[in-house]
């Protein structure tokens, strides 16, 4: 048996059985990494020697009974822009190469309580800005399914360390789609909750009003099972929601029953710029569900194409001054020879910072600026409020938005950068998610005629992630039965 | 030269009193070793996010409603954009777009006895900077984060005041008000309170603000009068010689009496702000906001009134102890322990007073207990010390808090009432003073008092001058 080949939820139950030990699995997952890492990039840091002490200490703890979730033991892999304590936290990144956090994020902290065992931090987009995974310091990951193309991003090496079997789930962020376009592209289960569900403390912030972290995964169980552990209330994160405890209890939505649901489909998501072999694939998904007992209907989502603009005013503004802390004073990078604070500030800067992320500082600062600031940032927030009423429109219809994750599949490493507009257009479908505070999730439809992976993307009200796990476990379940 | 008049506005800077930072945990004492009052909230460590203190909205309304403003019941934070070293964010969670506190004001008194209300355009809650430490030897900086993150507010009046005095009779009624809520201490030296002074003059008469200045730095309210005297006459000297003003911030150095430019309008930064987006929006409801209103306590006039009527103490006392919530505070419960107000009212007013000026202490560092003041009091009316010894007594208590009745026993204070002690002293006084004797038999009744005077020193201050007295004139 290949150990590796597991889901998650699968090795659990092999270890709470006895078959594999915890030690085992974390080994077998590092000769994995050791064999296609070098290939696919996936990770900036490996914590071996931890993991197996860790692994060591978490049999103890399933073995006296303490632990006795579906986790307990299984290996994951965390996003580098999620604070590890003592292990280095990047943000794929120069200007954070050296820096240790003395703390750990409370997503994290919920999987150690949970049994996981962290082997390493996933390769992303510089501070989580990119859709390729392209833009880290450390070297662009590739995609497992055809290392010729990119893993999408910015969640590309927790996407492809999923796809590549290199862990058995990781977790992501995802600020405009960063979790569901790489896991479309890589062909694992992404999800993006609610804004508010999983505690943003210790996550290196992006765009801090849109940035949540998800569960990427092998399958839709894996998905709501990494969720349920992620998930909760946190004081330290103002922005967390307080919810009722069994909406926390994400497992329970695992049952495949789809009768009636009334599933919308945007016909603007399937106009100009998407790929046929995309559209297809995603509404042969959405038959799958009709099939089941799905109500399909076809409506107008209206302001889609504000959505981007919207989102770049808005994510670049708060990132210009989330960025502001890296300065070379505290921690991380510093310029070597300066002359007085102002020069060390700016070399330390602009030797630290990659291209995207200074062009989306200085975007976010221009946006900011005394004179511009109503004309940009204001219009922005009023744009994002008449998105979510679009939405909110939608919903008091629909129970799902079904719809692809990206226009197209994933495309060949080195296109995309050249032309940052044309990057920026792809995020068309998860953008909008994002300004709504809304749950969404991806989950892999079919391949392309090139063999790669399309993701079919639901999107749910707020607070609605059960219906959407309900929703893609029937999905998951018929393809599997072959019932396509 | 023509007449001027200047134009004044100030921005007062408050540490809030509460007991840990605005967005994290960390106590906000003052002093402690650098650095170990953080978090890695307040050293803006990547991934931290803030969490508002509640008590600082508290009192933020609080001082909103005792100098009449309207509180602003959805609040948002700002972010202020700016790099410095002792930013560990480099911005800094501020108030812009919607202060808590608008449109108040408070009244002072003027010079010529009238009365003028100051306008309050807005109270606004924000956070404390770190403070940058220069090595010379090392030539290198350092940065101590304890304060970074105490929380502020920031009153900023509209341009109401004409003259120093009116500037220090509208700080010190604000600071007296403050104290009284006990939202902080208010001390300029410890910059527990700051205040930046904008200032412009224009001829008497004009309708236009002339060209203000903003000048920092201010450590006393002796320090405030002085840099508004010099900058007054250093524009009114710039317009005489035909130049111009120019808008900028200035530091005043108050050895040197002298301000110099630090930043002129020119240098002003963009701090582009915009809405913090780790926190949400606080909304104060009625409820909160009633609940805070019907804690508010008894105010300078309220309590000097009081004072009048209850325990019948003269105005002019009233007025000084209530000029200090301090020594409100201890007037009050030692009066509540002795029952006697005028007594406890004397203390204060005189040896109190004259003890605080010879040790250039001001009301608010009084460090002794009104127990012992009480104590103190009842050791006088009861007649077991002189008013003599209870002063030296008193020293003690305002020096160290000592407790007077053990202190009274343990050095032999005590007056002797032992008739046999006291009538052998006298009568050795009375035969060592043969010439004071004379006189007072020769109808010189001032003789008696160096007799008097003679005994009591013999007997150490410890006896009872009207005994003395009656065993003299006996003997005699």
């Amino acid at each position: 048996m290949d150990i590796t080949k597991l889901t998650a939820v699968e090795l659990g139950k092999k270890i709470k059985d006895r078959e594999i030990s915890v030690r085992e699995a974390v080994e077998a997952v590092f000769d994995r990494i050791k064999a296609a890492d070098g290939e696919y990039n996936c990770y900036v840091t490996l914590c071996e020697e931890q993991a197996l002490k860790q692994a060591d200490e978490i049999q103890k703890k399933i073995d006296d009974g303490t632990l006795t979730g579906p986790l307990a033991g299984v290996p994951v892999a965390i996003k580098d822009n999620m604070c590890t304590e003592g292990v280095l936290t990047t943000c794929s990144s120069k200007i954070l190469y050296n820096f240790k956090p003395t703390f750990s994020s409370e997503a994290v902290l919920n999987l150690e309580k949970a049994g996981a065992v962290i082997i390493g931090k996933t390769n992303m987009d510089e501070f989580a800005m990119g859709s390729t995974t392209e833009t880290s310091y450390f070297g662009a990951t590739k995609n497992p399914r055809n290392p010729e193309h990119v893993p999408g991003g910015s969640s590309g090496g927790s996407a492809a360390a999923v796809a590549a079997d290199e862990c058995f789930y990781a977790l992501g962020s995802d600020t405009g789609g960063s979790i569901r376009q790489p896991s479309s592209y890589c062909g694992v289960v992404g999800m993006k909750p609610t804004y508010g569900t999983v505690s943003r403390y210790g996550l290196i912030a992006y765009g801090s009003s849109l940035d949540q972290i998800g569960p990427i995964t092998k399958d839709v169980t894996d998905c709501a099972t990494v969720l349920e552990a992620i998930a909760s209330y946190d004081p330290k994160d103002s922005t967390s929601v307080k919810r009722e405890q069994d909406e926390y209890r994400f497992t329970e939505a695992l049952v495949e029953d789809v009768k009636g649901l009334k599933i919308g489909i945007p016909r603007t998501y399937f106009g100009e710029g998407i790929d046929e072999d995309v559209k297809e694939k995603v509404l042969a998904a959405a038959k799958v569900l009709e099939s089941k007992g799905a109500i399909i209907e076809e409506f107008d989502l209206g302001l889609v194409d504000y959505a981007i603009p919207a989102y770049y005013i808005i994510a670049s503004a708060e990132a210009s001054s989330n960025l502001a802390r890296f300065d070379g004073v505290k921690y991380g990078y510093r310029t070597e020879d300066y002359e007085g604070l102002h020069n060390m500030y700016k070399k330390s800067r602009s030797e630290g910072f990659g291209a995207e992320v200074k062009r989306r500082i200085m975007l976010g600062s221009f946006v900011l600026s005394s004179g511009y600031y109503d004309a940009y940032y204001i219009k922005a927030l009023k744009t994002k409020a008449l998105i979510k009423e679009e939405f909110n429109k939608a919903f008091a219809k629909y129970d799902v938005i079904l719809g692809p994750a990206a226009p197209t599949t994933a495309p060949k490493l080195g296109e995309s950068l050249s032309d940052p507009i044309k990057m920026y257009l792809g995020d068309i479908y998860t953008i909008s998610v994002n300004l709504a505070g809304l749950p969404g999730i991806c989950v892999p439809c079919g391949n392309d005629r090139n063999g790669l992976p399309v993701g079919v993307q639901l999107i749910g009200d707020c607070f609605s992630e059960k219906t959407l796990i309900r929703a893609a476990y029937t999905y998951e379940q018929s393809v599997k039965r072959g019932e396509e | 030269m023509k007449e001027y008049e200047t134009v004044i506005g100030l921005e007062v800077h408050v540490e809030l009193a509460t007991k840990t930072k605005i967005f994290c945990g960390c106590s906000t004492a003052f002093g402690g070793a650098p650095n170990t009052h953080v978090c890695p909230v307040c050293s803006g460590m990547p991934g931290s996010l803030p969490v508002l203190n509640k008590q600082v909205v508290e009192y933020a309304m609080a001082v909103g409603l005792a100098t009449n403003c309207q509180i602003n019941q959805k609040n948002i934070f700002d972010r202020k954009n700016y790099f410095y070293p002792d930013n560990p964010q480099n911005y800094q969670i501020s108030q812009l777009y919607h202060p808590i506190c608008h449109d108040g004001g408070i009244e002072i008194e003027t010079a010529d006895g009238g009365k003028k209300t100051v306008r309050i355009h807005e109270i606004h809650m924000e956070e404390d900077a770190g403070k940058l430490i220069h090595d010379e030897w090392e030539d290198c900086s350092l940065v101590d984060f304890n304060r970074s993150g105490v929380p502020l507010i920031e009153i900023v009046s509209e341009p109401d005041m004409r003259s120093a005095d009116e500037v220090i009779a509208y700080l010190d009624k604000l600071r007296l008000i403050i104290q009284y809520l006990g939202a902080s201490d208010c001390k300029l030296q410890e910059g527990s309170m700051r205040a930046d002074v904008n200032l412009s003059v224009r001829e008497v008469g004009a309708s236009e603000f002339g060209t203000r200045t903003e000048t920092k730095n201010l450590n006393s309210f002796k320090a405030i009068a002085r840099a508004i005297e010099a900058e007054k006459k250093r524009q009114i000297e710039i317009i005489e010689e035909g130049g111009k003003v120019v808008q900028e911030t200035r530091r005043w150095d108050d050895n040197k009496e002298y301000s110099y430019a630090m930043r002129s309008k020119e240098d002003a930064q963009d701090y582009r702000y915009f809405p913090e987006p780790d926190l949400v929006p606080v909304v104060i409801d009625d409820e909160w906001l009633n609940e805070v209103k019907s804690r508010q306590p008894e105010f300078r006039d309220e309590k000097r009134a009081r004072y009048k009527a209850e325990f019948d103490i003269p105005e002019y006392d009233a007025d000084i102890i209530t000029g200090s919530k301090k020594m409100a505070d201890i007037f009050e419960a030692a009066t509540a322990i002795c029952n006697k107000p005028k007594k406890v009212s004397n203390w204060l007013m005189v040896e109190t007073m004259r003890l605080l000026k010879e040790n250039s202490m001001e009301p608010e560092d009084i460090r002794f207990s009104p127990e012992n003041l009480a104590k103190l009091i009842e050791l006088v009316e009861a007649g077991s010390i002189n008013s003599s010894v209870a002063k030296e007594v008193f020293e003690k208590i305002f020096a160290d808090d000592i407790d007077p009745d053990k202190y009274v026993e343990e050095n032999g204070l005590k007056i002797v009432n032992d008739d046999d002690a006291l009538r052998k002293t006298i009568e050795e006084i009375i035969a060592a003073n043969p010439q004071s004797v004379e006189d007072y038999h020769n109808g010189k009744e001032k003789a008696i008092g160096f007799l008097v005077g003679q005994t009591m020193k013999a007997m150490k201050g410890k006896a009872n001058p009207a005994m003395i007295n009656q065993i003299l004139k006996e003997l005699l």
